[in-house]
């Protein structure tokens, strides 16, 4: 490096890695520090208690319960959103007639990307609120509503949505309402992110296996999955990140914050409950702590299976 | 274009950082971690006296955040100006908002504010705040001499007050609304149609079909909040069982819910789930509500902040009055005992920079002109002795008959502002209840499983109740 520049660098990098370390990394190392006591969080009174907050968890019911809900979400918030993603890229980019323009979309494609695309611009809550008015559990529900109307839910029996804990496939159906939001919420950035990767992938390589007489189904399984992996794999992390949040969903759709009767508690919900309503910040901290180390761990994890060699166009 | 010549992008760089800089320490001070001490205030420097007992400072300033919720924030802008008339160099900085643990908890160790009314769903655990140490008593408040009448603040307080806000033997609460629960119908459709409101299950039972057959739901209820129906649910218990039997509950006594008594209760509503008499549907508070003034169903059960809460949407000809929750009859322990107490709690953290001018604002929110002002516009009685008897108002009227004729024992239920978990339990269990997923007798078993895994937790501190 020449003279001087390491200086220069460096004197950029100050400040903003000093916000970060203040704002950002005290904050967690301040968190780890009250999991080791027992602080109810309205008072300066707090005492030592070692690593009693974490040996906690492991017995605590409530807390495994929500942790199972954590992993439905993480295995199905990526699962869904990224082939619902995937299949709407494919058909905005390459799923339309070739003809002397080449391979393209299907007709209209510049449009459904802007609706497809809508929900990321709204807000969580916002998203949360709307899909109340549609959820409701009455004749005024959206859904509801219709399905009456055509005849298909009885008026004295209409769909309960967040109020159903009867389990599907042994999940408790709120959940499954939660994730169809989830779902649709996410689909449309992915979509956009892998419309991108689509498009830095050569047309001339579709080309010449549609002269091969490959079809829709083998274009996309031998050459557009395989060429997005990089992409996929990223955004498989982020909808980690994702899954294993959920709190807003869960904090404005749900009954008493988790319910009905725990079916949809997930560890955000359980660690808001702990630290504001039974007053014991030590121990959310600690269950906030061992979901930072589960996030890590598991986002390493899979980078590190998905890592293999860039392939160069 | 016109660019400064001096504001180049260095100089604006510069001052960015500068700027950040200076921000960096004040934020310091904000997100001062919890166990350091802030620099004490010294607030009772003001001269006391039998006019000024907390010793108000002329020139300081009081911060009050009122809950705005079923009964709004107007009332609280009257005792401003009550407070300002006799102190006009003490200004009152007043918000309202219904996120009060949202907005509060995160200063109460540090900076908090003066007064807080802490109430809603999103209000600070009550046996939380008492248990840190993190509100002041107020006994001295009841001790003081009352803003505009004879006597102290105490002998101004209706039946229950004083009850309902101590803790520990010592008075933290402040409970500002006198509220009456019960169930609710219109009676002018009661009257056209010859309904008499029943006093017990068995009248209810008995109207019911009537009421299905005039296309109505006979009940409806708040399906997102499990502490609505939960009143209810308690009421009917202590009717059922007696108050002893709700004191050992409370106190987490040994098979406490297997008294006598308790069972029936509990088994009326589920027969009330059981024989589809319910709206159907899920339905939040203010959507039930409404759907009960729509005429969807006839009755509905909640507490005398209702009428302020709909009062945009009340249909012409609707009025609404309030009965007493419903017994079992004749083995009922305590069929007189009516659910009313002081609800709306009002508190003063204990590092609240300006405690006497605290103290000082809610001896001015218990004044007469005050309570008085309370009731016209909130249409709820306050805590207060006479607060409603200037209003013309047949909601709040079926409400005072309905304190005529109770019997001197109030309902009160203490389980849930003691302890966090049975708060969270019942209320679940509540919904489950009457969604028609819990049998009375699952109800039972659960409720007794809960409270004896607190009884025995030894990380949570326990209270009792004598009366």
């Amino acid at each position: 490096m020449r003279h001087g520049v390491a200086r220069f660098v460096t004197g950029f990098l100050a400040l903003p890695v000093g916000l970060y370390l203040f704002y950002v990394v005290w904050p967690f190392l301040q968190a780890a520090g009250y999991s080791l006591t027992d602080w109810g969080g309205y008072s300066d009174r707090q005492q030592f208690v070692g690593l009693d907050n974490y040996l906690r968890l492991f017995s605590d019911e409530l807390i495994r319960k929500a942790f199972w809900h954590n992993v439905f979400f993480l295995i199905t918030v990526p699962l869904f959103t990224i082939a619902l993603a995937l299949f709407l890229a494919f058909l905005l980019n390459v799923g339309g007639r070739e003809d002397k323009a080449g391979i393209r979309g299907v007709f209209g494609s510049g449009l459904y990307k802007v609706i497809f695309f809508f929900p990321q611009v709204l807000s969580l809550v916002v998203i949360a609120v709307m899909w109340q008015q549609i959820y409701r559990a009455d004749g005024q529900g959206l859904i509801n509503g219709m399905l009456m109307k055509i005849g298909l839910v009885s008026e004295d029996d209409p769909i309960t949505f967040m109020y159903d804990p009867e389990p599907f496939l042994g999940v408790p159906a709120v959940l499954w309402w939660l994730l169809l939001i989830a779902v649709w919420s996410g689909a449309g950035f992915y979509m956009v992110l892998f419309s991108a990767a689509m498009q830095s992938i050569p047309k001339d390589v579709y080309e010449a296996a549609i002269l091969d007489g490959a079809g829709r189904f083998h274009t996309f399984f031998r050459i557009t999955l395989p060429l997005l992996r990089d992409t996929v794999s990223v955004a498989w992390v982020y909808l980690g990140f994702i899954a294993l949040d959920m709190y807003a969903l869960v904090f404005v759709m749900t009954p008493s914050q988790g319910g009905p009767n725990h079916a949809s508690e997930i560890f955000a919900s359980v660690l808001n409950f702990t630290a504001f309503q039974k007053g014991q910040f030590g121990y959310a901290c600690a269950m906030g702590v061992a979901l930072a180390i589960f996030t890590i761990l598991l986002a390493a994890l899979q980078l590190r299976i998905t890592r293999r060699e860039r392939i160069e166009y | 274009m016109s660019v400064t010549p001096d504001l180049d992008r260095r100089t604006l760089l510069r001052r960015a950082a500068a700027a950040g800089l200076l921000v960096t320490p004040a934020a310091g001070l904000l997100s001062a971690c919890a166990g350091s001490t802030p620099s004490q205030n010294d607030d009772s420097a003001g001269e006391k006296s039998n006019d000024n007992p907390f010793g108000v400072q002329d020139g300081s300033a009081v911060k009050v955040v009122i809950f705005n919720g079923g009964l709004g924030d107007a009332w609280a802008k009257e005792d401003q100006a009550i407070f300002n008339a006799k102190y006009p160099n003490v200004t009152v900085n007043m918000s309202s908002t219904q996120k009060i643990k949202t907005e509060e908890q995160p200063k109460m160790a540090t900076q908090p504010s003066d007064v807080v009314m802490n109430s809603g769903a999103d209000m600070m655990d009550i046996s939380t705040l008492v248990n840190e140490g993190a509100i002041e008593p107020l006994d001295d408040l009841l001790a003081a001499p009352a803003w505009d009448s004879e006597g102290t603040v105490a002998d101004t307080l209706l039946p229950g007050t004083v009850g309902d806000g101590t803790y520990q033997g010592k008075f933290f609460v402040v409970n500002v609304a006198y509220t009456v629960w019960g169930n609710w119908y219109n009676s002018v459709l009661f009257d056209k149609e010859g309904w008499t409101p029943p006093k017990t299950f068995d009248d209810f039972f008995a109207l019911a079909p009537k009421i299905k057959a005039k296309g109505m739901a006979p009940y409806v209820y708040d399906a997102v909040h499990g502490y609505y129906p939960r009143w209810a649910l308690m009421a009917t218990v202590w009717k059922s069982a007696g108050k002893q039997a709700v004191i050992d509950i409370d106190n987490l006594k040994e098979n406490a819910w297997r008294a006598e008594g308790v069972l029936p209760a509990l088994e009326a509503w589920e027969k009330l789930v059981k024989d589809k008499l319910l709206l159907p549907g899920k339905l939040d508070h203010t959507q039930s509500q409404q759907a009960w003034l729509d005429g969807k169903a006839a009755f509905i059960q909640v507490g005398t902040w209702l009428k302020n809460e709909m009062a945009a949407t009340i249909p012409p000809g609707f009025e609404m009055k309030i009965s007493d929750y419903w017994g079992l009859g004749a083995t009922d322990k305590a069929p007189n005992d009516v659910y009313a107490g002081a609800g709306e709690g009002i508190v003063v953290p204990a590092k609240a920079p300006n405690k006497a001018a605290a103290k000082e604002f809610l001896r001015a929110v218990l004044s007469k002109a005050g309570s008085a002002k309370f009731a016209e516009l909130t249409k709820s009685l306050a805590s207060t002795k006479g607060s409603g008897d200037n209003v013309q108002d047949a909601a709040l009227a079926s409400a005072n008959e309905l304190m005529k004729n109770a019997s001197s024992d109030l309902i009160s239920i203490k389980l849930w502002n003691f302890y966090a978990d049975l708060d969270k339990e019942s209320q679940n269990l509540s919904a489950e209840l009457m969604a028609g997923r819990l049998t009375a007798a699952q109800f039972v078993d659960k409720m007794q499983a809960a409270a004896d895994k607190v009884a025995q937790d030894s990380s949570i501190t326990k209270q009792t109740r004598d009366a």
